[in-house]
């Protein structure tokens, strides 16, 4: 990024501006809609992680102790739905309406009244799915919540559904327009709106990785929104797309769902790539290396995520040509993926290194996440799926790539973005904490599972034979330390909110460069109302 | 950058954003007819023809197929259903006749459809029936008893590494089906 000329803005002109319930709830403004996306999938954070420690609670010993097969089942489903739609997705999406603007020097986002109705439809949906949570503990009668996994394989959510699916159905459908909505007004933003003198070869990676994104939602959440429709008509209306018995195929279903399934997992992960390419750089006091690179490998890597769905459907009774197609095709994806992680490690390569708390979470996300990928590259390996597939093996891996992959991202985010967000340092002593402790307990918790995956605990059962016992016990202990961890960063982020920290400069992180260091700590209301100059 | 300029490419972009995700749903529901077009011709997911084939066909006694026979009863349907001969050795081009017999044990009338399914799905183009009690419904009464017949032939294109073929019938409960399609009917 080239020198800038700001323009800082005049923050005491805001007599009228709305304050208490209106500011937040018609607010069409990026910061505070970002901030109630953050604070939004925080709180979906620590219910999904509730449900996680219900399903550890009863793995840590063998046999059934704290609920029952039915319950278990709906707590995996749930988690999985809470998690991917409710945690990682509003997350990296609260992070792109909070920087995208600040980063490529527009005003706000290109359609500020959408993205308001983007961000409040997801509380009703969330409401609407935990609900038949709450009813299924609860309530009378226990009716059942989604069990049927996250990944609602028919004919068990259509013929064999409970009374809740057709909620799930109208949930999915409201959080497949909120992310859809919010997509193309990232899209209309990054390609509409930079600061003059901005070319896209200039913006930094976390806006290239989120405009792909953006175009890998417009693309799949229609699909998704398709798969669920045939769902509902299948359950109510007398269609057949995935019932045997009325000429359709259940493998019908995998497909569709894959289809959009497969670049979703995507979707989770780019803005990551992104933001680790922020923070590595800033902390390595060294440019990113290879740019150009980068931002063709995500696009390769968006690319590709379209050809590689059935690598999910391995063991459904592919002919040889089709497993062989998707083998290969997934092989190949982690060729761009490799090119980004040696150009992060080229980055810090004779680098002024310094590891600041954002920068200790970039490098284990880069650690990490690599593991991930290599499990993921063994399960790419049809020959060797038929054994992994529907194992803990696949749970390991996923967890990988998402707990200490995008999650610790989005921590790493946070706190090297804080300082700008709330105009105070996080708390140092407690961020190291919450570091410390989530690196070892998600290690704990995560890595035994690749071994019993291979030794043939599988999935989603709700219990296991006897020699899985002792590393399900330490699993389970893995669990309940990261949870309790994660609430150390509870306390990080209401000190940042009641302004109780070190008061933070415009640019506090030395090597850090980009439009958004250079307004205020903490970033004024509005911002960029006459746009920079980029040279 | 006039602001009514920003505004209308702003307008322009969305609108074609918007048209794209709609054609994405459109494509998620033309994926249904892809998929039954791509299964048809590659025969990938084991689907026989529903309709009768013409039966004309050169013999080809080189090759002697074994053609196994499996049934199952869905979920939930009571019938008894079997193949009076577990497998068959055929020459391609040679028609044969395999009986299946179906008996309901309920105390009310079932309407049955059989789908079926064959293995290795390579195969599965190669199979064709002349008659077939799967290209239509069943109806069996209370305690009835029927013998289905099932007429077919291997084509001789069946590829040569194949010589075992696995064909699956799984018998399905359609009676409230057809009986909502019928009462839909007469109310016309």
């Amino acid at each position: 990024m080239t020198a800038v000329a700001a323009h800082t803005d005049h923050h005491d002109d805001h007599h009228h501006a709305p304050h208490g319930l209106k500011r937040w709830l018609f607010s069409t403004n990026h910061k505070d809609i970002g901030t109630l996306y953050l604070w939004f999938s925080f709180a979906m954070f620590m219910v999904g992680g509730l449900m996680a420690l219900v399903i550890r609670a009863e793995l840590m010993y063998p046999g059934l102790q704290v609920v029952d097969p039915e319950f278990f089942n709906q707590m995996t489903t749930v988690h999985g739905l809470v998690m991917v739609f409710g945690a990682v997705m509003p997350a990296t999406v609260g992070l792109a309406n909070w920087m995208i603007p600040l980063m490529i020097g527009a005003p706000d986002m290109a359609l500020p009244r959408m993205n308001n109705w983007s961000f409040w439809i997801l509380p009703f949906a969330f409401t609407i799915l935990i609900s038949s949570v709450l009813m299924s503990a609860f309530g009378e009668g226990n009716p059942s919540a989604p069990n049927f996994g996250w990944t609602f394989y028919a004919p068990l959510s259509t013929k064999y559904g409970p009374a809740s699916t057709d909620l799930f159905i109208l949930s999915v459908h409201m959080m497949g327009i909120s992310s859809i909505m919010g997509a193309i007004n990232v899209i209309v933003t990054v390609l509409n709106m930079r600061a003059p003198g901005m070319t896209m070869m200039k913006m930094p990676l976390f806006v290239w990785t989120w405009l792909i994104t953006a175009f890998l939602l417009v693309a799949v959440m229609p699909v998704l929104a398709g798969a669920v429709t045939m769902m509902l008509t299948d359950r109510h209306f007398g269609t057949s797309f995935f019932n045997a018995a009325g000429g359709g195929d259940p493998v019908l279903f995998q497909h569709i769902f894959w289809f959009f399934g497969h670049p979703e997992v995507y979707i989770m992960i780019l803005p990551s790539f992104g933001i680790v390419s922020a923070i590595i750089p800033t902390f390595a006091r060294k440019h990113l290396f290879g740019y150009a690179s980068m931002v063709y490998a995500t696009a390769s890597i968006a690319l590709l995520s379209f050809v590689v769905w059935a690598h999910h459907m391995f063991t459904v009774g592919m002919p040889l040509a089709g497993t062989l197609f998707f083998m290969y095709m997934t092989m190949l994806i982690s060729v761009p993926t490799g090119v980004k992680v040696f150009n992060w490690v080229a980055t810090m390569w004779r680098g002024s290194l310094t590891f600041e708390l954002p920068m200790k979470w970039a490098l284990a996300f880069v650690v990490l996440f690599t593991c991930g990928g290599l499990s993921g590259l063994m399960l790419a390996m049809t020959p060797v799926d038929f054994q992994y597939h529907d194992t803990y093996f696949v749970v390991a891996h996923f967890h990988y790539v998402l707990v200490s992959g995008a999650i610790f991202s989005i921590f790493a985010a946070a706190y090297y973005w804080l300082p700008k967000w709330s105009g105070v340092m996080p708390n140092k002593f407690l961020g190291e904490l919450h570091f410390w402790n989530s690196l070892l307990s998600v290690n704990l918790l995560f890595f035994p599972m690749h071994f019993v995956g291979l030794a043939g605990m599988p999935r989603r059962y709700a219990d296991y034979a006897l020699q899985f016992a002792d590393y399900n016990y330490w699993v389970s202990i893995g669990a309940f330390w990261f949870g309790l961890s994660q609430l150390i960063f509870v306390l990080v982020c209401v000190l940042c909110a009641m302004k109780k920290g070190e008061k933070a400069p415009a640019a506090p992180w030395e090597g850090a460069e980009g439009l958004e260091w250079t307004v205020p700590s903490p970033a004024p209301f509005h911002t960029f109302d006459t746009p920079p100059v980029v040279k | 950058m006039s602001e009514q300029g920003l505004e209308q490419r702003n307008q322009r972009t969305v609108r074609k954003l918007v048209l794209g995700a709609i054609a994405m749903f459109g494509f998620a529901f033309a994926m249904v007819p892809i998929y039954d077009v791509l299964c048809d011709i590659t025969g990938l997911n084991g689907k026989t023809s529903s309709t009768a084939a013409d039966g004309v066909v050169e013999l080809d006694e080189d090759r002697l197929i074994t053609v196994q026979f499996v049934t199952v009863a869905s979920e939930g349907m009571p019938w008894d259903f079997k193949p009076q001969v577990r497998s068959v050795k055929v020459h391609p081009g040679e028609i044969t006749q395999v009986n299946f017999t179906v008996r309901n044990p309920a105390d009310s009338t079932i309407i049955g459809q059989a789908i079926p399914s064959v293995t290795p799905g390579l195969a599965a183009p190669h199979l064709l029936k002349t008659q077939c009690f799967c290209f239509n419904n069943q109806t069996l009464a209370a305690g009835g008893e029927a013998e289905m017949p099932m007429i077919f032939y291997l084509d001789p294109a069946l590829p040569k590494h194949i010589n075992t073929i696995t064909l699956s019938y799984t018998m399905f409960d359609v009676t409230e089906r057809v009986m909502a399609n019928e009462d839909k009917l007469a109310a016309r």
